[in-house]
């Protein structure tokens, strides 16, 4: 990758540039709010989409990248994006290799892929577009699902605790974690630039929301009932998120700590 | 007009029901139009561009990047095919080529294993990636050790299943690939070896058949899983699966696998046995080996032909090609198709195709005595040769039976089977399953077919095999 120095590529530019067709997303999808921060971050760090190949698995965040990124694209088996990815990035290592799929794919049914690669420090970057659930398959409940969440494969709240995916991939050994959100889109194109210039296994969790899904059958969750569905989602997002930094401060109860963890940085917790 | 210029793409809009702009701009810069387009969305509208102070939320929540704002007069940024670079490297249309042996020529004393793992280097396997089984396990360790002396690549993964990925993922990155495994590692790799195939990814699984079902005797011979290998992965295709009865044949048959892989662009399975695995006995290497090269360029059908039963040429990653590699039903591109029936039927067809209109690359076997036979014994693997014996020794004692030994499993050769069992009264089926190879063989002939099925993890005693030849019995 090249640091570039000319002047921020315009919306159409980087769509000419990155991006083979339109989505197929459903309207106010989280994960084209992550396409449009990670094409941003992507051109400023000079990423070279013929020399990278983006692997992805089954679900909605599996098609971000596959077929929509003008790059070498492998859309695999369910669950097995990492597996794929070790393959190719063990072999050709000059290629920069990045996995982008869903938190079904990549922490419920391919969870071990992902402590693996983390505790190999393989050099690719993961990205985990955490929706809380399995969206394409009508939002059944997946190992992020928040407890007593509504989902279609728990009707009564869901009973068992969710993934704290941060925490899982530092204590798989990641050298570096971050988690961003969806409803924060300049610290997520930050983020996912400071990702792509990791040296080695980068994992980056992204709250994205998924409207159609989660958003309709937990409608009371969300606070702003003026706004449309997505911007509640976004709203309540915004409202939940806290710095790593205040969280040092004020504490973390009732919120959801974003931002970036190196390899043995303390507090453990935040 | 305003100090920016906001420009919002209706045909990107996915409308009222998002309206993320809408409720980001601080300044109600948007607005829902008053007509839907045809499609029955209702579009986000600039409304109000002179109230926009230039905060850019709208621009970088958008989901569908169809809003740009920019500064009014700035200069307009151009995209005049951008991202659309064409291959990067020459042409390489592959092909048949000769290749100098690793070994030195001359004899050797080797196991099984160890002879498939020469092999696969020979051959040009430059990734392996595996887990380690018994009774397989010899083969992933000398890999260990061999691999990085010729500047390959050898992972332990964590799973059977991560191993056949890793492999697949090897593959496409131009690299000839294998991974080795038995029942229970074999079972994991089902739905890989699909992807594998629709796909059209060359790679060699080897599994070293060990007695099942599940965990069974992880050390004793088996050939349980002859049906698993054809009809295992979902979907039904065709898969190629070739069976040694030596240690020559652990090395000549890799060679063979990763030379039809490369050909028709398939992952080929070498179905061989604990006997054989493990066996020590001599094998010839010779000077050189022929070997064969994918075609690889990148041009823009790697995943169809005009044929309908053509092998496409098969670009790496990071040539430039763009690749879209999906398992998926798809075009010739890779474009997924997956609710049009014409392609999924094409795709489907030409998969089957590619193998079963070129047999006479894939079938091999070989025959002892089977000129003047009335009855003919067919068998494959290390159970083959306690055939031998008992055929040669039935010879002795006067009985006209020969010997057909199928050296490829899958797709089955029937024509073969059809033309050596034509004229015998009986054609006897010994395998260490209960019944598996003499159900195609069945298939392929009106003499009598009887099964001598052994199951107690034990090679088949050849003794046993001529008590039948000599007095028709099969005891347990």
């Amino acid at each position: 990758m090249n640091d570039k120095t000319a002047a921020k590529s315009s919306t159409p530019l980087l769509r000419a540039r990155y991006l083979r067709q339109p989505t197929p997303f459903c309207a106010g999808c989280g994960h084209g709010i992550f396409i449009n921060a990670f094409l941003r971050a992507a051109d400023e760090a000079g990423l070279d989409f013929g020399r990278t190949v983006f692997v992805s698995g089954i679900g909605c965040g599996a098609w971000v990248p596959s077929p929509h990124f003008l790059a070498d694209t492998l859309h695999v088996i369910h669950g097995r994006a990492i597996a794929f990815a070790t393959g190719v990035k063990l072999t050709r290592p000059e290629l920069e290799v990045v996995v982008i799929s869903g938190d079904g794919d990549l922490t419920t049914i391919g969870g071990n892929h992902l402590i693996h690669a983390a505790r190999r420090n393989l050099p690719i970057k993961v990205f985990c577009l955490n929706n809380w659930l399995f969206g394409m398959t009508g939002g059944q409940v997946s190992a992020t699902t928040p407890p007593g969440a509504i989902t279609a494969t728990t009707p009564s709240g869901n009973p068992h605790r969710s993934f704290d995916l941060v925490k899982l991939a530092r204590g798989a050994g990641a050298p570096y974690v971050a988690r961003w959100s969806v409803a924060r889109p300049r610290w997520l194109r930050q983020g996912i630039e400071t990702a792509l210039r990791e040296p080695g296994f980068a994992f980056v969790e992204v709250l994205s929301i998924c409207p159609t899904q989660y958003g309709r059958a937990n409608r009371g969750q969300w606070a702003d009932k003026e706004a449309s569905l997505p911007w509640a989602m976004l709203s309540w997002q915004e409202t939940h998120c806290i710095s790593r930094r205040k969280a040092q401060k004020e504490g973390a109860e009732g919120k959801i700590v974003v931002g970036e963890w190196r390899e043995g940085e303390e507090p453990w917790d935040v | 007009m305003g100090k920016f210029k906001v420009e919002l793409d209706e045909a990107l809009c996915k409308g009222r029901a998002c309206a993320i702009c809408q409720n980001a701009c601080p300044q109600e810069v948007f607005a829902v139009s008053d007509q839907p387009t045809p499609q029955g969305v209702w579009p986000l509208r600039v409304a109000s561009p002179e109230e926009c102070i230039g905060c850019r939320r709208c621009e970088l929540f958008c989901p569908e990047l169809a809003i740009s704002v920019q500064e009014a007069g700035g200069r307009e940024q151009e995209a005049r095919g951008e991202g659309q670079e064409g291959p990067v490297v020459a042409p390489d249309y592959g092909g048949w080529t000769t290749v100098p042996s690793r070994l030195s020529a001359g004899v050797h004393f080797l196991s099984g294993n160890e002879a498939c793992a020469e092999g696969a280097l020979v051959a040009g396997c430059r990734f392996y990636g595996g887990y380690p089984i018994t009774p397989s396990s010899e083969i992933m360790v000398h890999m260990a050790h061999r691999l990085p002396e010729v500047g390959g690549t050898f992972v332990q993964m964590e799973d059977e299943i991560a191993s056949l990925c890793a492999v697949i993922g090897a593959s496409w990155s131009g690299i000839k690939s294998m991974t080795a495994t038995s029942g229970p590692g074999f079972s994991l790799m089902m739905e890989s070896l699909g992807y594998a195939v629709m796909t059209e990814t060359p790679c060699v699984i080897v599994n070293v058949q060990r007695a099942g079902p599940s965990t069974g005797q992880a050390s004793r011979p088996a050939q349980g899983d002859v049906m698993q290998a054809r009809w295992g992965t979902h979907g039904g295709p065709e898969i190629i699966t070739l069976a040694p009865w030596s240690v020559q044949e652990m090395y000549d048959l890799t060679i063979r696998a990763f030379n039809l892989a490369e050909r028709f662009r398939v992952p080929v399975i070498v179905l061989a046995d604990e006997i054989v695995g493990h066996l020590y006995e001599t094998l010839t290497i010779e000077p050189e080996i022929r070997c064969f090269n994918r075609a690889r360029w990148p041009q823009d059908s790697p995943f169809g032909t005009e044929a309908d039963d053509g092998v496409p040429p098969m670009p790496a990653f990071g040539e430039g090609a763009r690749l879209l590699v999906t398992g998926s039903t798809h075009d010739a591109r890779g474009i997924r198709r997956t609710t049009d029936p014409q392609t999924q039927e094409r795709l489907v067809r030409r998969l089957a195709n590619k193998l079963l209109a070129h047999r006479d690359e894939i079938d091999d076997w070989e025959t002892h005595f089977t000129a003047d036979a009335e009855r003919l014994v067919v068998a494959y693997g290390s159970v083959a040769r306690s055939a031998l014996w008992a055929v040669q020794e039935a010879r002795r004692r006067g009985q006209r039976v020969g010997l057909l030994r199928l050296k490829s499993l899958w797709p089955f050769p029937d024509e073969i089977v059809t033309r050596y069992a034509g004229d015998c009264r009986e054609v006897v089926v010994p395998e260490m399953n209960l019944g598996q190879v003499v159900r195609e063989v069945e298939r392929c002939t009106a003499a009598r077919v009887t099964p001598l099925p052994q199951t107690n993890g034990e090679i088949i005693d050849p003794r046993r095999i001529l008590g039948y030849l000599l007095e028709g019995r099969w005891e347990r």
